[in-house]
């Protein structure tokens, strides 16, 4: 290690209202270094990028930057200072150039023409240097979401950053392009930058960096050379106890629940889904794996009854039809999880047992004649957060209090508490911690047990293989054949989930 | 010192946001009391005995917050859906209007206990009717109601005065533009002898309980409030968000036309372009002031009344323009909004 660290961030506290996000915490970076903020969502990690970076102003503690002071508050003084950030949702203009996106803000406005051939030849060396292909001159727009990441590391060593930061850069990457990322950042290290990124995956921590720092409630519990250490011990860390998750059993599947055939789904004139099929039977878990904004949101909606076929024919129960309607699914026994817990799953602003009955109002359980029953709805709602453990709530407390988990157990409450034959479980652990994802996880399980069907829409490659028994790639608003778990691993399916399938590239 | 969002609202905070909207209203408008001349503390003393003072002060009041307190459930039913129903003053003249209309033509055909009711009615659902092609262009077109339920105001105002010069003109009012006057008959009964205070009131009390008990009681209550609160949540659990602002604008034009209707046959007997003095608009404030609760209108619309009353007599004893009552209600409006965003935010350094 050099004389000097880099970066150095000392006793950094920092409060949100009641939350104590980041706890007096204190890391350094070595020169040329590779490091891992590994933590839950929720444990304090971009939160105390963003204080590094200057959007947010610590309590307490003071960061440093090649041994001289910080002014806390102040983007610019970090860029100044040759720290570069590329956050989790890009930050580019999509109807200018790659060119346009990388000069803006590098140049005064007072000037009258900008140097294009001058900043075109460093942004040509600097991809070249770092294996960074991209055209400068196609619009951001069009570019995929891999490209438009690398666009955002180019605009960052354009600004001669010297200590690079990633919130979470393969959360919306293929395995394949993960990889290809993580090969690139070693390369930047070995040109003595250095890059510090943040992940809950253990899998890309313990192959990608050198050491990882682990944050679990806003402190920092261990640091660890990555070469010491083990996945076992990064989850224990993590989480801060032993979870398991709970393992699928064979048994063999029934009829067929749901089916689609050949559905386009145009939503805002655009085709969102082309062509798709697939089928889910009684007592199996069909999961369609792809990366964010591949149509997934689009077959939620189509599958939760929110958008309509324009072509083919959907299935429910040997019945079909064009589009389903929220209140027909929910009466023929459908649990609904919305990708979206809280602008689709429940009103934030209202009683959690207003929410937990919303959808079956009509039931006579808790209506009549237009009255709602206030006594039945608050008794089962009681019966919900005792037996699917919703912490910190009673049927009057404000939805909008719960934690993301404790919101998606209410969630997966008040649809599991009618033993549905179907589950819709679009994203269902999305930003859970993973002791959330372990509940999740064994209910759905268990209603695979007691012959539901379950469609699981899931960007996370681990939980779709550990709960599927059939697993389809969702690309570019198309469905792969499906083929059966046994025979899927995390290599064929990623190569599914770029569009590489049945011999053709779907792209 | 930023903004952050409260976890949870208190009811006291609740309370405390209009009374603090009302006191720094007072407080300013008592500035520009001591402008125009007079001693502020003379002036709201002058005002509450205008207001209260006497068995014929305290029933002109509450003959001021009859309608009020319906023009104000009128604007709080419909804003908490997320309808910014404007229209309120011309949904009011319309069922003033046709309730004059009846009041006038069908009263010799049916005996009068069938007769008020039968008016009522059409003023209400006349208030409904106009309210529903805003609504319906919402819905299809996406046409923002708030310029077309304000607009629709001053096209019925037109329309009224073309009514009342024309087809509907009295012909006994020496020629001032004023409508047929209904028949005695089917004027509402009052409350008190030798006042002018009528059984609108009591209507009117009704109409807000009832409010209260469709909006915490009943399945279009819940699903009205969700979708105003949620519309993605809400059409997620299924609720028709176009039915449900359909059925909100129908009870919120009715609130408005049944304000006019009342109006009519409870207080004037014929239409005039002067029938309102803004209610449809002081309802806005009322609603907002009483945080779009329906009980808490009934208060609200009490205090604007007061004020309203109180202005005129100040001005008559200190010679203050009675147009204070205007600003005192506006400025308790704006101080409303302000107090609003610190019962869900907090201030922190």
């Amino acid at each position: 290690m050099t004389a000097e660290p880099v970066l150095e961030l000392s006793n950094i506290s920092k409060r949100f209202g009641n939350l104590l996000a980041n706890d007096d915490i204190s890391l350094s970076l070595a020169q040329g270094e590779l490091l891992a903020l590994l933590g839950e969502n929720g444990a304090g990690k971009t939160t105390l990028m963003n204080i590094l970076f200057g959007h947010y102003t610590a309590d307490e503690g003071e960061v440093r930057a090649f041994g001289s002071f910080l002014p806390p508050g102040r983007p610019r003084a970090a860029i100044e200072a040759g720290i570069g950030m590329v956050h989790q949702h890009f930050t580019l203009a999509g109807n200018l150039s790659v060119l346009d996106n990388i000069v803006i803000g590098t140049e005064a406005l007072s000037k009258l023409r900008s140097d294009r051939s001058k900043a075109r030849n460093k942004l040509t060396d600097l991809s070249e240097q770092f294996g960074l292909q991209v055209n400068p001159e196609a619009l951001v727009g069009d570019l995929s979401v891999g490209e438009k990441q690398r666009v955002e590391i180019l605009k960052a060593l354009y600004r001669d950053a010297r200590v690079l930061i990633l919130d979470e850069p393969t959360a919306v990457l293929t395995s394949i392009e993960a990889e290809q990322l993580f090969k690139t950042l070693k390369g930047m290290t070995e040109t003595g930058l250095s890059v510090i990124f943040i992940s809950h995956k253990l899998a890309e921590v313990m192959s990608a960096s050198e050491r990882v720092v682990i944050l679990r409630a806003g402190k920092v519990v261990a640091e660890k050379s990555t070469a010491d250490t083990d996945r076992a011990e990064l989850a224990e860390l993590m989480v801060g106890r032993r979870v398991t998750r709970p393992v699928r059993q064979d048994q063999t599947a029934g009829g067929e629940i749901l089916a689609a055939r050949d559905v386009d789904v145009v939503e805002d004139g655009r085709k969102t889904l082309n062509k798709i099929s697939f089928a889910v039977h009684s007592g199996e878990i069909l999961g369609i794996i792809g990366v964010s904004g591949n149509g997934q949101a689009s077959l939620g909606r189509l599958t939760c009854g929110l958008a309509a076929a324009s072509a083919g024919t959907l299935v429910r129960n040997g019945q079909e039809t064009r589009a389903f309607s929220p209140h027909a699914l929910v009466e023929a026994g459908t649990a609904r999880i919305p990708e979206d817990r809280n602008t689709e799953g429940a009103v934030g602003e209202m009683a959690i047992w207003e929410n937990a009955v919303l959808e079956r109002i009509h039931n006579p359980l808790f209506s009549s004649r237009g009255l709602v029953d206030r006594a039945a709805c608050r008794t089962f709602t009681d019966e919900l957060i005792s037996r699917f453990d919703v912490r910190g709530a009673a049927p009057d407390t404000g939805t909008r209090l719960l934690s993301g988990g404790n919101m998606q157990k209410l969630i997966l409450g008040r649809n599991l508490a009618t033993s549905p034959n179907l589950i819709i479980a679009n994203q269902p652990t999305r930003g859970l911690d993973e002791g959330a994802i372990a509940a999740v996880h064994s209910e759905l399980l268990e209603a695979r047990k007691t012959g539901a069907a379950i469609l699981l829409i899931s960007e996370d490659l681990d939980e779709v293989l550990a709960l599927s028994d059939r697993v389809q790639a969702i690309f570019n608003g198309r469905l792969s054949e499906p083929i059966a778990a046994t025979e899927a691993d995390s290599k064929s399916v990623g190569l599914m989930m770029a569009g590489i399938w049945g011999g053709t590239d779907a792209a | 010192m930023r903004l952050e969002r409260r976890d949870q609202t208190s009811l006291a905070l609740i309370v405390a946001a209009p009374v603090a909207a009302i006191i720094v209203s007072l407080t300013l408008s008592g500035g520009l009391i001591a402008l125009a001349g007079a001693n502020p503390f003379d002036a709201y003393f002058e005002m509450v005995r205008g207001a209260f003072g006497s068995r014929l002060s305290i029933s002109e009041t509450l003959t001021r917050t009859t309608p009020l307190i319906l023009t104000g459930l009128a604007a709080a039913v419909a804003f908490r859906a997320k309808l910014w129903n404007i229209g309120g003053e011309g949904q009011l003249y319309l069922g003033a209007l046709i309730a004059a209309w009846l009041g006038h033509n069908m009263a010799a055909a049916v005996p009068a206990p069938l007769a008020i009711p039968i008016i009522l009615l059409a003023g209400m659902v006349a208030g409904a009717l106009l309210l529903l092609g805003p609504v319906l262009l919402r819905i299809r077109l996406g046409v923002d109601e708030v310029v077309t339920t304000l607009i629709l105001n001053f096209i019925v105002l037109l329309f009224v005065s073309m009514m009342i010069e024309g087809p509907m003109k009295d012909p006994l009012a020496f020629g001032w533009p004023q409508s047929v006057a209904v028949e005695s008959d089917v004027l509402l009964p009052k409350i008190l002898a030798r006042t002018r205070l009528h059984i609108g009131l009591i209507i009117a009390l009704v109409a807000a309980l009832l409010i209260w008990f469709v909006q915490t009681r009943t399945v279009f209550g819940l699903e009205t409030k969700a979708a105003g609160l949620n519309q993605k949540a809400a059409a997620f659990a299924g609720i028709a968000l176009g039915k449900t602002l359909l059925g909100v604008a129908c009870i919120s034009g009715a609130l408005a036309g049944l304000a006019g209707a009342i109006e009519v046959t409870g207080l004037k007997g014929y239409v005039t372009l002067d029938l309102s003095p803004g209610y449809g608009y002081s309802g806005i404030v009322v609603a907002m002031l009483a945080g779009l609760n329906p009980l808490g209108v009934v208060i609200t619309a009490l205090f604007v009344a007061i004020v309203f009353v109180g202005a005129d007599s100040m001005s008559r004893a200190l010679g203050v323009p009675s147009f204070i009552a205007d600003v005192i209600v506006s400025i308790s409006l704006l101080t409303m909004l302000v107090s609003l965003l610190f019962t869900t935010y907090r201030v922190r350094r």
